[in-house]
């Protein structure tokens, strides 16, 4: 069972319309490589110019906020769900 | 090119500037920065004067020019034109020269500053074609979705956590939304909306709708100036969750420049948090420029935002008005909500604590000067966080209907103050 990655919808035009892709990477930092190979220009979006996720997207595994856990080196194995998804909602 | 609707010119995404139609979106698929309408401010400042504002009704939506609804508002036209009270009693217990109180816990009609976002939120979702809105929601916004999708005949789904006061719960039920009560904190149902808003075509008041949405806070910033006489007030204190508030009450006093209605003046806006929840007012401390999101424990649940969405702009707000922020601690906060009542006869939730408490502080340390003047946000009504205060007001003393039984009970207060004397 590989990892799940939930896509959000302003990066759905480049995994043409996909909502949830499959990723076998082991963690969050190789996830964003992989899906950069399949789906070339997603890296970008996510990352910034220091190859750090960029400050309004907020990435969870398992529904835990990756910042709370050890950021783009959180380990993912088989079965969990990683989810992207923009910093701007809420309040 | 985007096309113009009523004095809306596109959104715009605030961080590489990326325009986008004026439809239910949040998010730059760019950079993922934030969209903000873009107003046409040369058309709002031939029909904004002081003269013919001041002739419309006492709502919120005198100044319509400047909020994101094409047509005519269809969902909370009562909203808003709240008290702003001067507070000389409170002035003197915090010791400084003028204090204001802008009370937003009369607001109609659910009794919090909710209702000036969600009324522009459901007014421009109808003009989109929507029938269903939601909302990810501390309470405050769950009641007045609920309330004024109820009265617009629209279908409500509020995501509250589960653990929220009784008050803010029975008080999205009654209007027979649909409350869904989340096993986990705010930022959790957070995430969960914003999944559940790209699966299901839905106005999410603050997810998709939330450019339109936070616009509506303006209102309280441009009835305080009008209030004070068409002024901007020196020092502004506002409570923040996601900070959206107090950056929205900061561009009201800008747009208001920019149209002519008020006069170019210094002005800082300050920013208050509960310390269970401090992610704003830490990184402020610390002289960052971004937050560290935490894990909220606070009585203040209203502001339990870990992961505040506007806490990198309130950081720029503070740094280009010459602000500060600060947080106090939950007994703090109910030492707030008990002198504002005591002094000023406004009961407050906890966000108004944390204010009251914030502001305390900053006039202590001089970040707000005693001899200057300074206005108060209280965002949301106590009767609905009874819960946090219920142990800490004293208690009824009960006597028999007897003249006689009060009478001892007057004595024995004599008696104690003269013991303690």
């Amino acid at each position: 069972m590989p990892v799940n990655i939930r896509i959000p919808t302003p990066l759905r035009k480049l995994t043409h319309d996909e909502e949830v892709v499959e990723t076998s990477a082991e963690n969050i930092g190789q996830a964003i490589a992989d899906l950069e190979t399949r789906y070339p220009g997603i890296q970008e979006r996510l990352l910034d110019e220091s190859g750090e996720v960029r400050r309004f997207v907020n990435v969870y595994v398992n529904e835990e906020d990756i910042r709370f856990l050890d950021n783009k080196d959180t380990a993912i194995k088989d079965g969990d769900e990683v989810s992207i998804i923009p910093a701007i909602a809420g309040g | 090119m985007v096309e113009q609707q009523g004095y809306m010119k596109a959104l715009c995404c605030r961080e590489c500037g990326e325009e986008y139609p004026l439809e239910a979106r949040h998010v730059c698929e760019l950079c993922f920065g934030p969209l903000e309408v873009v107003y046409d401010y040369e058309a709002a400042k031939s029909k904004m004067t002081r003269q013919t504002i001041e002739q419309r009704p006492q709502s919120m939506w005198r100044y319509a020019e400047l909020l994101p609804v094409a047509g005519e508002p269809t969902v909370g036209r009562e909203v808003g034109f709240t008290p702003l009270i001067k507070a000389d009693r409170l002035a003197k217990r915090l010791g400084i020269r003028e204090l204001w109180i802008k009370n937003d816990a009369v607001n109609y009609p659910t009794l919090s500053f909710k209702d000036r976002v969600v009324s522009v939120a459901l007014s421009r979702a109808r003009e989109l074609g929507y029938e269903v809105v939601a909302c990810a929601s501390t309470g405050n916004l769950a009641n007045s979705v609920a309330a004024n999708a109820a009265s617009a005949g629209l279908t409500a789904f509020v995501f509250i956590p589960n653990d929220l006061e009784k008050g803010k719960v029975v008080n999205s039920l009654i209007y027979d939304a649909n409350v869904i009560g989340i096993k986990g904190h705010y930022d959790e149902v957070n995430r969960l909306c914003a999944e559940i808003a790209g699966k299901h075509d839905w106005a999410f008041v603050n997810v998709n709708m939330r450019p339109y949405y936070a616009e509506g806070s303006k209102t309280q910033g441009f009835e305080i100036m009008e209030q004070l006489g068409w002024k901007i007030p020196r020092h502004t204190v506002v409570p923040m969750a996601s900070g959206s508030l107090l950056t929205k009450i900061h561009k009201s006093y800008q747009e208001a420049v920019k149209v002519g209605l008020v006069d170019e003046a210094e002005y800082s806006v300050h920013g208050a948090q509960a310390t269970g929840c401090s992610p704003i007012s830490q990184a402020f401390k610390e002289g960052q420029d971004f937050f560290k999101p935490v894990k909220p424990d606070t009585i203040a649940k209203s502001l339990a935002i870990g992961t505040p969405a506007d806490g990198f702009y309130a950081l720029k707000v503070f740094k280009e008005t010459g602000a500060a922020s600060d947080d106090v601690t939950d007994e703090e906060i109910r030492e707030g909500i008990k002198l504002l009542a005591e002094t000023e006869g406004i009961f407050a939730e906890t966000a108004g604590g944390v204010t009251v408490g914030v502001a305390k502080k900053l006039i202590a340390s001089g970040a707000i000067p005693a001899d200057d003047s300074a206005v108060l946000c209280i965002t949301g009504n106590g009767l609905k966080t009874l819960d946090a205060v219920e142990n800490h007001a004293g208690s009824t003393r009960e006597i028999a209907p007897s003249l006689r039984e009060f009478e001892s009970l007057l004595d024995s207060d004599k008696e104690l103050a003269a013991a303690t004397q």
